[in-house]
């Protein structure tokens, strides 16, 4: 019995022999599998920030008012035992005392749909045209509302998914600049030390003892009100990142003063390399891991940080389309009331950033598999 | 052995901390952590360089190999081309071409070799930043140099973590070993390591320094290793020298009482030999605050009076036998119950 | 296995402990038995990885997952001659907690990770005596709290700390180093075990201040007749501490017996080449030095048999297919060795 344990116990331990620091972190966020579940919802999720259009079902800005406030269609996929996805249809009723469209679902109406079918063009990062969706009614002319519409009859689901796009891109795009500017800045404030480290240091406890709200309320005031979308979409991102790259630049600091007494990087001084040779090929890759797991734990915060400009009308504005903006839509308690599906951009929001908080932790735990 | 010139002559060495207080950083006082220390190291020999925590012997260790800027003193080292240069004063760039010359080997097996880098990389990371740019020329340099601590040139491809203290310590040394060095110094180099393990180490020690003709300072607390390696003993206390002494006339006869009390100190591995009583009592002082004329007399039992007003300078006693202590013609023989009793 | 005629005060029968690790099964303690009699001090010895710790924890039952002692029995005498099975009770329940810190304290080896910063060393204790009142006086009278100070001031002089009176005002941080170890020893001393466990109290000290624990130490051996099983790598120490001495390695008792044997008449392949190996303050220097040939092995890939016999000089054909069991060698010595008896440990 113990033979076959010890022969699989050598070479286990001839895996790890050779098995390089990353694919150790691997190794130990495999075991993890909310982590592993959440990873591959954040794959899925990024892959709609690649493609928003292939999973839209139509135009997210094409509005109809004769078809406001329509609810959720959902999907069926199979009719009478066969394959044969659809929603079904909906009709419209007015009022006669609020003068106001009801809507129900007619199930004995069905409209047909199709996996991988052609609808509206579109193109692929810009780059060539297609037609193809994820998902496309039978008859183009139809139009579905999976997610129901908007009081300007636009789809949500649609505009979710570009919403997703803008959302996910902000807080990643952010976050990138935030870890450019915590390591560079922490960096210097950790190995170069001395009144360089003194006046970083009071830079970034200046920084994090600003009220970030009302700065971000002033700094996005006082962006100009005849910036495109895009530009807007850039100047929220750098304000975000401005303010987020702190904690960052503090604990990369604090590596560098660690490592800057490891004996291993003592023994590379003596060795005779360089400064830039010991920062980058000793100290870099040893904390690398630690800010890829501090960066992924900071990508929700900026997405919340962003969902909450917008929805307060300070961030990204509309005809540009992000879950804030989105969330704007339900602001209104009436429209609440009548018509809730409204609030799924926020529940877009809360599990994109519990996936990220999940993978976060993960990747901690992982980082560093020499700490057992 | 040339008794013309040492390798290494170290004169008034000194290194001394601030002691900074309050948000301004004011400079409130100075921890005196090597303070005027002499000692010289002749090619080929071995001196170890003994004492307690805080003796300031790695700090010292430290200075020579420029770790840290010495604060006062010189360090004249005698380079492979007949040069003498103090590395005391060195920049950094005239430093760097005897960087090789000069090598290290830490105490912590695991803390000193790059965790995130192979064996090929760690052991060939010198070569590579001296000169040795094909990586073909690198791995067989390696494997020789595994070979040459006795491990399998085969281990080159796996990473630090897949291998004992012992042999962790083995790869520090090949590494150490790499740019072909002429002075190692040896950071407490087997206090790490288990006992079974600490004999081969040391085994290792003794024979590269015959085959590569190496000169080893070899800092460490634990008397009987250092006496098994070294040529000569330098005992220090409170960052100064007590005594300086070949290793046999060091141990047959102590004339430092701190040398002695230090000797008696080690727990005899015999039953029949009682060395925990008569212990020296009291506490080593701090750096920053020494006490008064002999660091050591308020711990002496041989105390007297000039002892607390007059600080004693290193004196030779005998030839090559130097003592800071004014009554060490006074000191008796070690204990000649323990050597017997050990014998037997 | 008993070395004399009186009761042990603790009796280690059979103890294996194993941590079940993502990557395999580490057997820390496979099969470890001896026997502490009171006012003794018995030295374990064995290098990292022999489970000396692991086997210190499990007495006290501080064992953490995935760690489980899986066999064996802890037969610890209380006062008034009930002898319970410290390995039945449960981890967290009252009765151990009356034994833990009260019969059986332990000194570890980091005196400094052991004091809360923010109380005085003093309070720490006088808390400690406070709690095990009933250990100072057995008719059930309660201790004041300055009746309490008294008697830490009393174990701080015991223990050969100066100024008491100061120094029992004094926070851990403030302490050099021997002396944070000596207050240490009050702490332990304060519930008046009867048993006390030190798990290398001297590794993280200096030699001279080292010298001055151990005296200290033997000292109170004498004065308190307190049993100590005393933990350490250091065969030094060992030689110096304690009366009976157990050899482990991989987890396994090599060898055990009266330390004057063990020393001097050593039976274990093992415990020989241990001795030779270590460089002394007499003999020759500058030659090699007897060496055991190969490292410890990964804690997975524990050898088949014997767990030393890849690494010993005197290995048979029968020590890699069968464990030796622990067998008389001496009048109070025994072994696990094929070179003294045949007889298989067939657990």
């Amino acid at each position: 019995m113990s033979a076959q344990v010890d022969t699989t116990g050598a070479a286990a331990e001839d895996r790890v022999a050779v098995a390089s620091n990353w694919r150790l972190v691997w190794w130990r966020f495999r075991r993890h599998h909310l982590a592993m579940a959440s990873a591959v919802f954040l794959i899925v999720l990024y892959i709609v920030v690649l493609l928003p259009d292939f999973f839209a079902t139509q135009d997210p800005e094409r509005t109809d008012a004769r078809q406001a406030f329509i609810p959720v269609q959902m999907i069926h996929l199979f009719d009478d035992g066969a394959l044969a996805p659809w929603v079904p249809a909906i009709v419209g009723k007015r009022n006669p005392v609020t003068l106001r469209m009801e809507w129900q679902i007619d199930p004995s109406r069905k409209v047909r749909i199709h996996f991988f079918a052609p609808g509206p063009k579109w193109r692929v990062l810009g780059l060539f045209e297609t037609n193809l969706h994820l998902i496309a009614p039978a008859d183009p002319k139809q139009r579905i509302f999976l997610l129901g519409s908007d009081r300007l009859g636009r789809d949500q689901w649609s505009r979710i998914m570009h919403g997703t796009q803008t959302s996910m891109t902000v807080g990643l795009v952010a976050v990138a600049l935030s870890v450019i500017l915590g390591i560079v800045l922490g960096g210097i404030s950790g190995y170069v030390g001395g009144k360089t480290d003194q006046v970083i240091q009071r830079l970034i406890e200046l920084l994090q003892s600003v009220p970030t709200i009302p700065i971000w309320l002033a700094l996005s005031a006082a962006l100009p009100r005849d910036w495109t979308p895009i530009q807007v979409f850039f100047a929220i991102t750098v304000i975000l990142s401005l303010v987020g790259w702190t904690t960052l630049g503090r604990e990369v600091r604090g590596r560098f003063l660690a490592l800057r007494e490891e004996d291993f990087v003592l023994a590379a001084r003596l060795a005779g390399c360089s400064r830039a040779r010991i920062i980058l090929r000793h100290m870099m890759p040893t904390f690398l891991s630690h800010i890829i797991a501090t960066s992924s734990l900071a990508i929700p915060v900026m997405i919340i940080n962003e969902t909450s400009l917008s929805f307060l009308g300070l961030g990204i504005r509309p005809p540009a389309i992000s879950l804030g903006v989105l969330l704007q839509e339900a602001q209104n308690i009436q429209t609440l009331a009548l018509a809730p599906w409204l609030l799924i951009p926020g529940l877009v929001v809360i599990v994109s950033v519990l996936a990220f908080n999940l993978v976060g932790d993960g990747l901690r735990d992982a980082a560093d598999p020499y700490s057992q | 052995m040339t008794a013309a010139q040492p390798l290494l002559d170290v004169r008034g060495l000194q290194k001394f901390f601030p002691i900074t207080k309050g948000f301004l950083q004011r400079v409130t006082g100075q921890v005196r952590a090597v303070d005027g220390v002499d000692f010289t190291v002749a090619e080929g020999e071995t001196l170890g360089l003994v004492g307690e925590s805080g003796c300031g012997k790695t700090t010292a260790s430290r200075c020579i190999l420029r770790a840290i800027d010495p604060t006062g003193g010189q360090i004249l080292y005698r380079t492979r081309n007949g040069a003498t240069v103090d590395l005391a004063t060195l920049g950094p760039a005239e430093l760097r071409p005897l960087r090789a010359e000069i090598q290290m080997i830490f105490q912590d097996p695991f803390g000193s070799l790059n965790p995130r880098m192979t064996l090929l990389d760690n052991v060939g990371e010198p070569l590579l930043v001296n000169g040795v740019r094909n990586r073909r020329d690198r791995a067989d340099q390696v494997a020789e140099l595994l070979r040459l601590v006795g491990l399998r040139p085969e281990f080159m491809h796996r990473f630090p973590h897949a291998f004992s203290g012992g042999q962790r310590q083995r790869i520090g040394i090949a590494r150490a070993l790499a740019t072909n060095p002429r002075l190692v110094v040896a950071d407490e180099p087997v206090s790490a390591l288990d006992v079974s393990v600490q004999a081969q180490v040391l085994n290792l020690l003794l024979e590269l320094q015959t085959r590569l003709k190496l000169t080893f300072l070899f800092v460490a607390h634990d008397l009987s290793v250092v006496r098994h390696i070294s040529d000569r003993i330098a005992v220090m206390y409170v960052g100064q020298l007590v005594e300086l002494a070949p290793t046999e006339a060091l141990f047959d006869r102590p004339r430092h009482p701190y040398t002695a009390a230090l000797m008696r100190a080690v727990p005899v591995a015999d039953p029949r030999v009682r060395t925990i009583d008569g212990v020296l009592g009291g506490e080593v002082p701090s750096p920053a605050a020494p006490p008064s004329g002999c660091y050591f007399h308020p711990r002496c039992r041989h105390a007297e009076a000039r002892c607390r007003q007059e600080a004693p300078a290193l004196r030779e006693i005998a030839p090559g036998h130097f003592a800071r202590c004014h009554l060490a013609e006074q000191m008796p023989a070690a204990d000649p119950s323990q050597a017997v009793a050990a014998i037997s | 296995m008993s070395q004399s005629a009186a009761a042990p005060l603790l009796s280690v029968r059979n103890l294996r402990v194993s941590f079940a690790l993502d990557d395999g099964v580490v057997r820390a303690v496979d099969g470890t038995s001896f026997d502490v009699m009171p006012g003794q001090v018995l030295g374990i010895v064995g290098e990292s990885g022999c489970g000396k710790s692991v086997t210190m924890k499990a007495i006290l039952q501080l064992i953490d997952r995935p760690g489980r002692i899986t066999h064996g029995e802890i037969l610890f005498r209380r006062e008034g001659s009930e002898v319970i099975d410290l390995a039945r009770l449960p981890p967290r329940g009252p009765a151990l907690r009356e034994i833990r810190g009260g019969e059986i304290a332990l000194i570890p080896q980091e005196p400094m990770a052991s004091f809360s910063p923010v109380h005085t060393v003093g309070d720490q204790i006088v808390e400690a005596i406070l709690l095990h009142a009933h250990r100072w006086h057995a008719d059930g009278r309660r201790i004041s709290r300055r009746e309490a100070r008294e008697i830490t001031i009393g174990l701080f002089r015991d223990v050969g700390i100066s100024m008491p009176e100061q120094r029992i005002d004094a926070y851990s941080w403030q302490l050099s180093g021997g002396l944070r170890q000596r207050a240490m020893i009050a702490m332990a001393l304060s519930c008046r075990p009867r048993l006390l466990i030190a798990d290398e109290p001297t590794t993280a000290i200096d030699v001279t201040t080292q010298a001055q624990v151990l005296a200290l130490l033997h000292d109170l051996k004498d004065r308190y007749n307190t049993a100590i099983i005393f933990i350490t790598h250091d065969l030094g120490v060992i030689a110096q501490m304690a009366s009976y001495v157990v050899v482990m390695y991989l987890g396994r008792v090599m060898e055990q017996g009266p330390v004057d044997d063990i020393f001097h008449a050593p039976r274990h392949p093992y415990t020989q080449a241990l001795l030779r190996s270590m460089p002394g303050l007499h003999g020759r220097t500058r030659v090699p030095l007897p060496v055991i040939t190969g490292a410890l092995p990964h804690p997975f890939n524990r050898p088949l048999g014997c767990p030393f016999h890849p690494r010993c000089p005197d290995v048979m054909a029968q020590c890699s297919a069968a464990t030796p069991s622990l067998e008389p060698v001496g009048v109070e010595q025994l072994a696990s060795c094929f070179l003294h008896s045949d007889k298989v440990d067939a657990s």
